[in-house]
């Protein structure tokens, strides 16, 4: 494998690891482990069980001095009442984080796909440095940036616009989409490329036609892990987005933090709405999470 | 070097034959429109921000954000004057030491058991993913508000527990240490995800006829760990080691939300005290030289990183 080990290899390991094990297992032991798994189950979901709780309480509940582990009534209208809450405005912080995750995904698509095809594909001066950036980017993150980043967004009139979060963000997430597509480009054999490119298709036909059809988990794996580091974004978001209805929900929600009385059932109602999605979007690329992170050096 | 084709069995036969020599020049130019765009993004938003923190940690810039001319080393002498600083540097370096330690370990374990086959082990997994895909912020709200004396529900809990007496609490979330100390079960909390799955994938690259070579040996489990499965896991481990350094030094929102509304600077660490100048004082000046001091360490985590895993080994 050029550099990554995608998904195909982790299943195939799977399989064997699922054969190696079942045959030599006694009861108690996998009794054992399940009771392990179901410990590691419950720590992992706690805090998103707190959060569901709380957020089908009234504030008086969820302030009481006497609290109630489970709700004693579910009120499921806080739901749809929270996004009037006087603090800050939560509808458009929930159209802002939309906007601003789904311009940046469709953008690190854009100028990635292209150089994961090329840089895999062909040979070029300049090419490793172009790649050694990649990672060094990779490294980076905007929350050491962020005093740099607020000077030049100020100096090209884009502070507080959702257009320098947009660029912010797909820059910062380039890398990991380059590095999963490049690895699903380089495993596929060039003979493919080759026999069509012999048949007369010129390369943007290949691209298009032959390999992207191929290559089709790790653009999806690449669109989800961009749209998820986009939708929770935090640093450089809370400098250059300073009106309240451009900030997206992470930056909104801290708002509640240090209040005389803060509704903590609609920050957790917030909180709900905004983490159960992205959480199934990971689920789907599960098996291949790891890949672009790590860049292959996991072998 | 010609254009050529990179195969996956490391081939390097052109993809038409030698016909036309091509000059470099030419070839870069061929290239241009491919890399292009991500090159203008990462050197128009990475790069030419980094050269402008640089520019202005030597500037005197006023509140309102006026450039008022150089101020040579001044800014990063008044970073290092601030009495605070030695203190939020030590912080900084236990923050980054304990929680990346304590995660790696509790993630070799929880890979371990990740690995093993059992019934529900596809739903145990995928739990494990939630704090990965979850807002950190919010993650870190729901620790705040269980910490909150009186009504809140993990302060509740410990009352229950008898490991409090009063259900006023310790104000977890009142004083600095706590707060802190808090804050770092959180961060462990939110790395384990990432870590676990790296070392996972590591686990899956173990030969299976290596441990069943070790268990012929009469190795016990202890010893086939220790012996044969984590000297296999070094790569997997230097990479969650590293990535998970850089993570946890560049993490703002957990203290923000757990130790930002606590005077002082008891609590801080390089990076919220980066954004205390940048938001509280207005002083992006001495910001920028803070952010300077920060990148310069993260630099040298990321020489360190390519140094010892080499990830463009193999590209």
């Amino acid at each position: 494998m050029a550099v990554l080990a995608p998904a195909p290899g982790l299943r195939k390991t799977d399989a064997r690891r699922a054969h190696y094990t079942e045959d030599q297992v006694s009861l108690p032991r996998m009794l054992l482990r399940m009771a392990a798994g179901l410990v590691v189950l419950v720590v992992f979901l706690l805090p998103y069980a707190i959060m569901f709780f709380g957020s089908v309480k009234t504030k008086a509940q969820i302030r009481s001095v006497d609290p109630t582990y489970f709700p004693t009534e579910w009120h499921w209208e806080n739901y749809v009442t929270m996004w009037s809450t006087p603090e800050t405005p939560l509808v458009q912080n929930l159209i802002s984080t939309i906007v601003i995750s789904v311009f940046a995904t469709l953008l690190v698509l854009a100028v990635a796909l292209p150089a994961a095809y090329y840089t895999a594909r062909f040979r070029f001066p300049g090419r490793m440095v172009f790649l050694f950036l990649v990672i060094v980017t990779q490294m980076l993150q905007p929350a050491v940036l962020t005093s740099g980043l607020f000077r030049q967004f100020l100096a090209l009139d884009l502070i507080d616009t959702w257009a320098a979060m947009i660029l912010v963000n797909a820059a910062f997430n380039l890398s990991f989409a380059v590095w999963i597509m490049h690895s699903f480009f380089a495993g596929i054999p060039k003979e493919v490329d080759e026999a069509a490119q012999i048949d007369g298709a010129s390369r943007l036909t290949v691209l298009f036609r032959i390999s992207l059809p191929l290559v089709w988990p790790g653009i999806v794996t690449a669109i989800v892990f961009t749209f998820v580091a986009c939708w929770n974004e935090f640093a450089a978001s809370l400098v250059i987005l300073s009106t309240a209805g451009n900030q997206p929900l992470a930056v909104a929600l801290t708002k509640f933090v240090g209040q005389y009385e803060t509704s903590w059932h609609y920050v957790f109602g917030v909180s709900i709405v905004a983490i159960i999605p992205v959480v199934v979007l990971f689920m789907l690329i599960e098996k291949r999470l790891v890949g672009g992170l790590t860049t292959g050096s996991v072998k | 070097m010609r254009a050529e084709p990179v195969g996956a069995e490391a081939g390097t036969r052109p993809l038409r034959p030698a016909a036309r020599p091509r000059s470099r020049g030419r070839e870069f130019l061929q290239a241009l429109p491919w890399i292009g765009p991500a090159l203008a993004l990462i050197v128009g938003v990475v790069f030419f921000p980094a050269g402008v923190m640089f520019y202005n940690s030597t500037r005197d810039i006023s509140a309102s954000g006026v450039d008022r001319g150089s101020a040579g080393l001044s800014n990063f002498a008044e970073v290092f004057a601030f009495p605070y600083f030695w203190p939020i540097l030590g912080r900084t370096i236990v923050w980054v030491v304990v929680v990346v330690v304590v995660t790696v370990v509790l993630s070799l374990a929880l890979a371990q058991l990740l690995d093993k086959a059992f019934p529900g082990r596809r739903i145990v997994r995928l739990a494990v993913i939630v704090p990965w895909a979850s807002s950190v912020v919010m993650t870190t709200m729901v620790v705040y508000y269980g910490l909150e004396p009186y009504f809140g529900i993990i302060n509740t809990f410990l009352v229950d527990l008898g490991l409090i007496q009063d259900p006023e609490g310790y104000g977890w979330t009142r004083n600095a240490g706590t707060a802190f100390a808090w804050s770092i079960a959180v961060a462990i909390f939110v790395s384990l995800p990432f870590t676990s799955y790296t070392i996972l994938a590591g686990l899956a690259t173990v030969p299976s006829e290596v441990l069943e070579a070790a268990k012929m040996d009469g190795a016990g489990p202890v010893r086939t760990y220790f012996g044969v499965v984590l000297p296999q896991l070094r790569a997997a481990i230097a990479v969650a080691v590293l990535i998970n350094i850089i993570n946890v030094f560049n993490s703002l929102p957990i203290l923000r939300v757990m130790t930002g509304s606590i005077p002082g600077y008891d609590a801080d660490t390089v990076m919220t005290m980066i954004f205390k100048y940048i938001q509280n004082q207005h002083r992006l000046d001495v910001a920028s030289a803070l952010s300077v001091v920060a990148f310069v360490i993260v630099i040298l985590i990321v020489a360190a990183y390519l140094r010892v895993v080499k990830p463009m080994r193999e590209v």
